[in-house]
């Protein structure tokens, strides 16, 4: 069924958004009052909430290594989609939490914390495509929140092929449906790519055409990222 | 007015053989923030002060710590970093101690609060702890209040000023651990632990000596 639904209509989407454009979105730091970070982030209808705890002594002894670990925890609320969703730890968080943890590690100074554990909860608490990606954003921000040292914010977002069409920032709909798509995150000021994640067909220049679309949208975010951090201290 | 803040990759300067102080790193030349704080320039150094973050243990600092365990020769200690830290027998207690005849819980029981000297960090990060300096001593009675490390400079002031005003106004000894502890004692506790969680608040600003001293005369 993938590619056969009309998700494109008069140049405009479902939810009147042009291709190249943005979902509103809102990002906010210190939602969390226990919680050394925090950020909560929206990207339309997903809403991630991310809080940083640590870094602490890390036991059992035998996992302390030479530098900082970081354990990321992703997980979607039962309230999050359309149809509840069991609670807990699944095989979808599991891996999600691993390509969480994997873009965000490359900002991390892990030398400066040797033999601790730097704990990163992100909770879904409304779920409209583009998860993983609202995660990292408000991830990201939480831990500058909590002061760990990084090298940079790390910011991502996500691009698509809906109605044969490159389109930014897919919803719900938009992802179950799509050709392909494709989360990326990097660290803007750097230029680095921390995430490039695909799933669909795609040619050579599509690839090249949606990597230049999810670099320049990323640095759109950091620029809110960087307000929403500084808008804190007012 | 608020100081300049600065966010982790932000570009500072151009390092010109000046050293690098903490929070910020190097890459070629240029010299970039490593955390959320406030840059600190100079002729000589470089260095970004933490608006948040965890105390990273460094030598010759003088912490507040609680008894977590006693050993055999010596005490575990925390002294809220992401280390626990070790007070051996020979740097906690003058006298000859015999292990054998006594029980080390008579100098510093599980519980006990002591402001002490860090003095050993291997890069392990086993930290060791003496009670050797001039002022550490084990902390009788009073209240713990815990803030951000990085802000401890801003509680003591400029030769020790702000903490000399809140120490006098609310008839309090104060004793700030550079790990973030501020151990306080006396008279008006509540309202001392009110100017210091205000410090907490708003260390980024300019004048917070006046707004201090007005919250103290209220």
């Amino acid at each position: 069924m993938k590619g056969n639904v009309e998700l494109i209509i008069d140049g405009k989407r479902l939810d009147g958004r042009k291709p190249l454009e943005m979902r509103e979105v809102e990002m906010k730091v210190n939602v969390v009052r226990n919680a050394d970070g925090s950020a909560y982030v929206r990207f339309g209808k997903t809403i991630a909430i991310a809080a940083v705890y640590g870094p602490t002594i890390l036991l059992p002894k035998h996992l302390q290594e030479d530098k900082l670990l970081v354990k990321v925890r992703y997980s979607m609320l039962p309230f999050s989609v359309d149809e509840r969703k069991s609670p807990g730890h699944d095989r979808r968080s599991i891996e999600l939490s691993k390509v969480i943890k994997n873009a965000l590690a490359p900002a991390i100074m892990l030398d400066e914390y040797p033999r601790a554990v730097l704990k990163v909860y992100v909770e879904i608490i409304q779920a409209d495509g583009s998860t993983r990606v609202t995660g990292t954003n408000a991830a990201s921000l939480a831990l500058a929140m909590a002061g760990v040292p990084m090298k940079d914010l790390v910011t991502a977002c996500s691009v698509g092929k809906i109605n044969d069409t490159i389109v930014l920032d897919l919803n719900g709909i938009e992802d179950n449906n799509s050709q392909a798509d494709m989360a990326f995150a990097m660290m803007p000021s750097k230029n680095r790519v921390t995430l490039w994640q695909m799933d669909g067909q795609l040619t050579k220049e599509e690839i090249k055409k949606m990597i230049k679309i999810a670099s320049d949208a990323c640095k759109k975010l950091y620029d809110m990222q960087k307000k929403a951090i500084r808008g804190a201290f007012k | 007015m608020i100081r300049k803040i600065v966010l982790p990759g932000e570009y500072l300067e151009e390092q010109r053989g000046r050293k690098l102080g903490t929070g910020v790193y190097k890459e070629g030349t240029k010299v970039f923030s490593a955390v959320l704080g406030t840059p600190k320039i100079s002729d000589t150094e470089i260095s970004v002060i933490p608006l948040a973050g965890k105390y990273i243990p460094k030598v010759n600092n003088m912490v507040i710590g609680v008894i977590k365990d006693v050993e055999i020769t010596g005490w575990v200690v925390d002294i809220n970093a992401p280390y626990m830290a070790y007070l051996p027998l020979s740097e906690g207690v003058k006298e000859f101690v015999d292990i054998k005849k006594v029980d080390l819980s008579q100098f510093y029981d599980i519980g006990d609060w002591i402001y002490c000297q860090i003095f050993k960090v291997p890069r392990n990060k086993i930290v060791q702890l003496s009670m050797k300096a001039e002022n550490a001593r084990k902390l009788e009675g009073g209240v713990i209040v815990k803030i951000t490390p990085y802000k401890i400079p801003r509680l003591i002031g400029k030769g020790g000023s702000m903490i000399k005003i809140i120490s006098e106004k609310t008839k309090t000894t104060i004793i700030p651990g550079q790990n973030g502890l501020v151990w306080v004692k006396g008279k008006d506790v509540e309202k001392a632990i009110k100017a210091i969680e205000l410090i907490e608040k708003e260390s980024y600003i300019y004048g917070l000596t006046e707004k201090v001293t007005r919250l103290l005369e209220k």
